[in-house]
């Protein structure tokens, strides 16, 4: 997909409209994520109960991609499990790299739209921030 | 001057005509006579300069040293052994921070420096001030991106001992004040280093009239090869000035136990030295005197006022620094409302415009801005105003990808 078209057909959506922005009531995990080179910066809040994700909030700002990608992980990380989670942020770091199986950009769902980025060296940081930050929260668990 | 005669001297440029290359401030393209300078030296006269007894090495030597000497005359150097080549500017800052500063500066010192400062202006200073207990101390500037009188005479004081700062700020594109910074800073007993990586490109500089202690440049922002940078030093400071970096070529006598330094300024260019680079730098200022900087600069005002115009027109777009096309050097630094400058320019190269994005290596300028980071336009003499009208629409289009209506 081109960038233009990834723009107007799913990240655009994400970028200006997103779902799960805004601040969480007592999150269970709260980490920051900054792309120092270019300014994204995101604060990724992350609700877990019984070892379950029932609610992620991020707030921050950045690119359309850093953000839209936020987004989207959010909405496929809830209700997983923290190792479930791992293993999709696992499947979407496959994907930037080119490695990922068609099994896995499926189960990345909408997240999926963002493989192309594999092919956009200068925006991969972008995309993966919101997955980077996700993966050190639960770490530190 | 034909501009589409200038552009068949730039092979990257004449074989991609849909290209539109605006980062030129990050680093400037290079014509075929700087390219052929460097291949002819490999395939003519490749040797070790400065040491062998043999032609080649003699021929090596010639052109390291012709280079060294056309450069002196260019920036108005009183000799060419007050000229040392570097890798570019950011090797020159350091060397002036590790061979002066750490040599000279005491608790309590003081370093001045500007706020618009690239960060290669900046982090050698910063290791100085931790290293000796000097403190750090910045200028500001007002709206227009201009450091006024009172401001260089409330931070430059009979503390300060070093004053640092850039001939041309890489993101307002502004012509600082640096004969006012020197003449003040000279009555408060300081020396001056002038970072003119962005000003060597675009205007005559002399470095004697100017009074400069230090001045820094790159090659590969004024046509010349990436790799190959220069450090003036005026010359009762050079001649007591310690060494950089030590090892060969930079000696004159070594013992087990100690060594005596080579001649000026072979002391300050340990190791084999970037001769083809120095070729390469050589042909590029022989370019850049044969177009003249009164054409360059014309060409540039030419460009950056059409740019200016037109992007003026567009309401989302905020651009900063002057208000006057004339002290831009060429540099246009702006943000567009809503969209972040990454995807501006990532939209914008999938239409062939090349933009920079990001901070520009000057982070403390941006948190004065009250910006986490912007997008740059940075023209050259050998850009067009159809490039210019090309960017505008494409830019005027981004928008409307990014989710905003028409």
């Amino acid at each position: 997909m081109e960038l233009k078209q990834l723009y107007r057909e799913i990240v655009n959506e994400h970028n200006l409209h997103p779902s799960h922005k805004g601040t969480m009531q007592d999150p269970t995990l709260v980490l920051r994520g900054v792309n120092p080179s270019c300014g994204d910066d995101i604060n990724l809040q992350l609700k877990i109960e019984n070892d379950v994700i029932t609610d992620a909030m991020f707030e921050g700002s950045g690119c359309a991609i850093s953000q839209a990608s936020v987004d989207m992980m959010i909405d496929d990380i809830l209700g997983k499990s923290r190792d479930e989670a791992l293993d999709l942020a696992g499947k979407f770091m496959g994907m930037i790299r080119g490695t990922a199986t068609e099994d896995d950009l499926e189960e990345l769902d909408e997240a999926a739209a963002l493989s192309d980025v594999s092919h956009m060296p200068a925006r991969v940081k972008c995309a993966v921030l919101g997955w980077h930050t996700m993966e050190q929260a639960l770490a530190e668990v | 001057m034909d501009i589409e005669r200038i552009r068949q001297d730039f092979p990257i440029l004449y074989n991609n005509p849909n290209i539109v290359y605006f980062d030129n401030a990050a680093t400037s393209q290079r014509p075929k006579q700087v390219i052929a300078a460097i291949a002819d030296f490999y395939e003519t006269a490749n040797a070790n300069p400065l040491r062998g007894l043999y032609d080649w090495s003699m021929d090596a030597t010639a052109r390291y040293e012709n280079a060294r000497a056309h450069l002196a005359r260019f920036i108005g150097a009183p000799s060419p052994e007050q000229i040392i080549f570097t890798r570019n500017t950011t090797e020159s800052i350091n060397l002036v921070a590790y061979s002066y500063a750490l040599e000279n500066l005491e608790e309590g010192d003081e370093i001045v420096i500007s706020v618009m400062e690239h960060h290669s202006n900046i982090l050698p200073w910063q290791m100085a001030a931790k290293k000796t207990g000097a403190k750090l101390v910045w200028m500001e500037p007002d709206g227009e991106g201009v450091i006024t009188d009172s401001e260089i005479e409330a931070k430059i004081g009979p503390r300060t001992k070093i004053a640092a700062i850039g001939h041309v700020s890489n993101v307002m594109g502004v012509t600082n004040p640096v004969e006012k910074v020197i003449n003040r800073a000279h009555k408060m007993g300081a020396v001056v280093l002038i970072d003119g990586a962005q000003a060597a490109p675009h205007m005559k500089i002399d470095v004697k009239e100017l009074d400069a202690d230090f001045y820094a440049l790159s090659g590969h922002k004024m046509l010349g090869p990436m790799g190959i940078g220069a450090l003036y030093v005026k010359r009762e400071i050079i001649e007591k000035l310690s060494p950089f970096l030590t090892g060969g070529e930079m000696i004159e006598y070594v013992t087990r136990e100690s060594a005596t330094w080579a001649e000026l300024p072979h002391r300050f260019e340990a190791g084999t030295v970037n001769a083809a680079g120095a070729a390469g730098l050589d042909a590029a200022v022989t370019y850049l005197e044969n177009l003249g900087f009164d054409f360059i600069r014309e060409r540039e005002e030419i460009l950056t006022a059409r740019l200016m115009e037109k992007i003026s027109e567009l309401p989302y777009i905020r651009v900063y620094g002057s208000k006057d096309p004339k002290k831009h050097c060429g540099i246009v630094t702006f943000t567009m409302d809503g969209v972040h400058p990454h995807d501006v320019s990532s939209v914008l190269n999938e239409d062939h415009v090349c933009v920079r994005a990001g901070h520009h290596c000057a982070q403390p300028l941006m948190q004065y801005l009250g910006v986490g980071s912007t997008a740059r336009a940075s023209l050259y003499f050998y850009n067009t105003e159809d490039e210019v009208d090309r960017f505008i629409d494409r830019l005027s289009a981004i928008r409307e990808v990014m989710g905003y209506g028409a």
